[in-house]
């Protein structure tokens, strides 16, 4: 079995208000746990928004911190699911469904190496 | 051709698949299927020819990849042994399914770009080398050979599979399929750039390709729908250009030069099958081009039958370039007015060269030459085949004015 990331991407700004969103998660949670019983769930997690992120880098042995997400866009990562799929086509298929409960947020697939 | 290129045409693609099912990786079925035949080439002269050349190879192309195995792994034999075990065990379909059909599949599977599908297929299934397909696309040798290299890795360690899709997706991968194979026809037909205006070699591999997915999918409609539409249009080639290589619309063509043989093919492959009731987009255009070859005039065309298949197309496939082609139908039926009015309803073509030329050509049938004149400069200006824009040049110089330029041009044309 192979290993793939589904990274979700949306757009900055606030999230869609309470009643648009919450259909939505339960939608999310429902396949979650459809995932949970086919044996593809590993790990799924959703961020908090790219303002609250620091990036760090190393210079000369000390940390230097810097506030904001690593690279700003229009869009950012909102969160991922980690998946186990025989092949490409399984790990499309679920992200196509993830993609259907999202829309119109778009789904990167990417196998784990 | 000798005994080795013939066989290297037919069942390269054939020896490349099998090998890839048993050892799992493209590259080393790529390069042992090579030695195999360079193998062929020092032996076949003198010991002659094998009764079976492809099992020959296929035979001759396993060990050569066994004895790689064994030379670079560090597992050592006992492993190798094991790798050959499992391509065993994955092969108990053998006899059922053609191992070209899972390759077509993966070559062409949606989570590679167009281009990559394209450079793969004819890599892979036609056995084309890398400089050979950077030619054809008119790129440089070494960013066609990073192109194959990159999809190439893409199906390793995406883990695009090895097979042929299950039912529920096979209408859509069938489609990126058959998309591949005409997309290669049709940069053999009127190839995007480069001196000439065909390039034969591209649209002969396209069809041999379609011959081989009508033989591997022999129920699937569209496929057999594709290859009629190809023979078909490939039929008109000898009549297509001048010996000067100038264009030769199908209005003027020689009809006594279409190659009947072809024509009688692609119309039996499109009646075995239009009898399954189940018309796509390929047979549809397939029977657009039957109608043109009954036709022993331009004359004789029965537009209005051509004007009813299309509405027909336009209403499975309605995007802009079907509606434009079918507005060409209705000129020849209900008059360029009526034509006029729908190609200039149609939206987001003002970068397709085919928009301004059929603009230019209804302009100039209703009078309006000055528009007409500036329709086919941007036609000219906007395609990349340089036989096309001489015509289009030649047809925008002869409705400039009234000036003699026009009988010279039309005599050198038929």
């Amino acid at each position: 079995m192979r290993q793939y990331l589904l990274s979700v991407y949306q757009p900055d700004g606030d999230p869609p208000p309470p009643e648009v969103l919450g259909p939505i998660m339960a939608e999310l949670g429902n396949l979650n746990e459809e995932m949970q019983a086919a044996g593809a769930w590993v790990f799924a997690a959703g961020l908090h928004p790219p303002s609250t992120a620091t990036v760090v880098r190393d210079k000369d042995g000390d940390a230097v911190l810097t506030d904001g997400p690593f690279t700003e866009g229009k869009e950012h990562l909102g969160g991922f699911t980690i998946i186990r799929a025989s092949d490409l086509d399984e790990a499309l298929s679920w992200g196509g469904r993830m993609a259907a409960v999202l829309a119109p947020l778009a789904i990167e697939v990417r196998p784990i190496a | 051709m000798s005994d080795i290129d013939r066989t290297f045409r037919a069942e390269y693609g054939r020896a490349v698949a099998v090998l890839i099912r048993q050892f799992g990786d493209i590259d080393l079925a790529e390069e042992a299927v090579q030695e195999a035949f360079a193998t062929a080439v020092l032996r076949w002269p003198g010991d002659g020819v094998p009764p079976s050349p492809a099992g020959w190879i296929i035979t001759t192309a396993r060990n050569r990849a066994v004895d790689r195995l064994r030379r670079e792994s560090t597992r050592g034999a006992k492993e190798t042994a094991a790798v050959l075990l499992a391509g065993g065990h994955s092969a108990e379909d053998e006899h059922i399914m053609d191992d070209r059909l899972r390759l077509i599949f993966t070559c062409c599977h949606p989570a590679l770009a167009p281009a990559s599908r394209v450079a793969l297929t004819l890599r892979l299934l036609g056995g084309l080398s890398t400089g050979e397909i950077a030619r054809a696309f008119l790129v440089p040798e070494t960013t066609m050979g990073q192109r194959l290299s990159r999809a190439k890795g893409k199906i390793r360690d995406a883990g695009i599979p090895y097979r042929v899709p299950r039912d529920e997706d096979l209408p859509d991968r069938l489609g990126a399929v058959l998309a591949v194979l005409y997309l290669i026809f049709n940069e053999g037909y009127a190839a995007s750039g480069g001196p000439g205006l065909t390039r034969d070699d591209l649209a002969g591999e396209a069809i041999r390709l379609g011959r081989l997915l009508v033989g591997l999918m022999p129920d699937e409609p569209e496929a057999k729908g594709l290859l009629a539409l190809m023979l078909l249009i490939e039929a008109r080639r000898p009549a297509r250009t001048t010996a000067g290589g100038d264009v030769v619309l199908l209005a003027d063509q020689d009809r006594t030069l279409w190659n009947r043989t072809l024509i009688a093919e692609g119309q039996g492959l499109l009646r075995e099958c239009l009898r399954r009731g189940r018309p796509g987009t390929y047979q549809l255009q397939a029977t657009i081009n039957a109608v043109h070859a009954d036709a022993d005039s331009a004359a004789e065309t029965d537009w209005a039958q051509i004007l009813r298949i299309y509405d027909h197309l336009a209403a499975i496939s309605g995007g802009a370039v079907v509606a434009l082609h079918r507005a060409v139908a209705v000129a020849e039926v209900h008059g360029p007015a009526a034509a006029l009015a729908i190609v200039d309803g149609l939206d987001g073509l003002e970068r397709h060269y085919v928009w301004h030329s059929v603009r230019a050509d209804l302009l100039r049938r209703l009078g309006r030459h000055g528009e007409a004149v500036e329709a086919y400069g941007k036609a000219a200006e906007l395609t990349g085949n340089p036989a096309e824009r001489r015509y289009l040049q030649g047809r925008a110089a002869e409705f400039q004015g009234p000036s003699a330029a026009a009988p010279l041009d039309r005599a050198d044309r038929s």
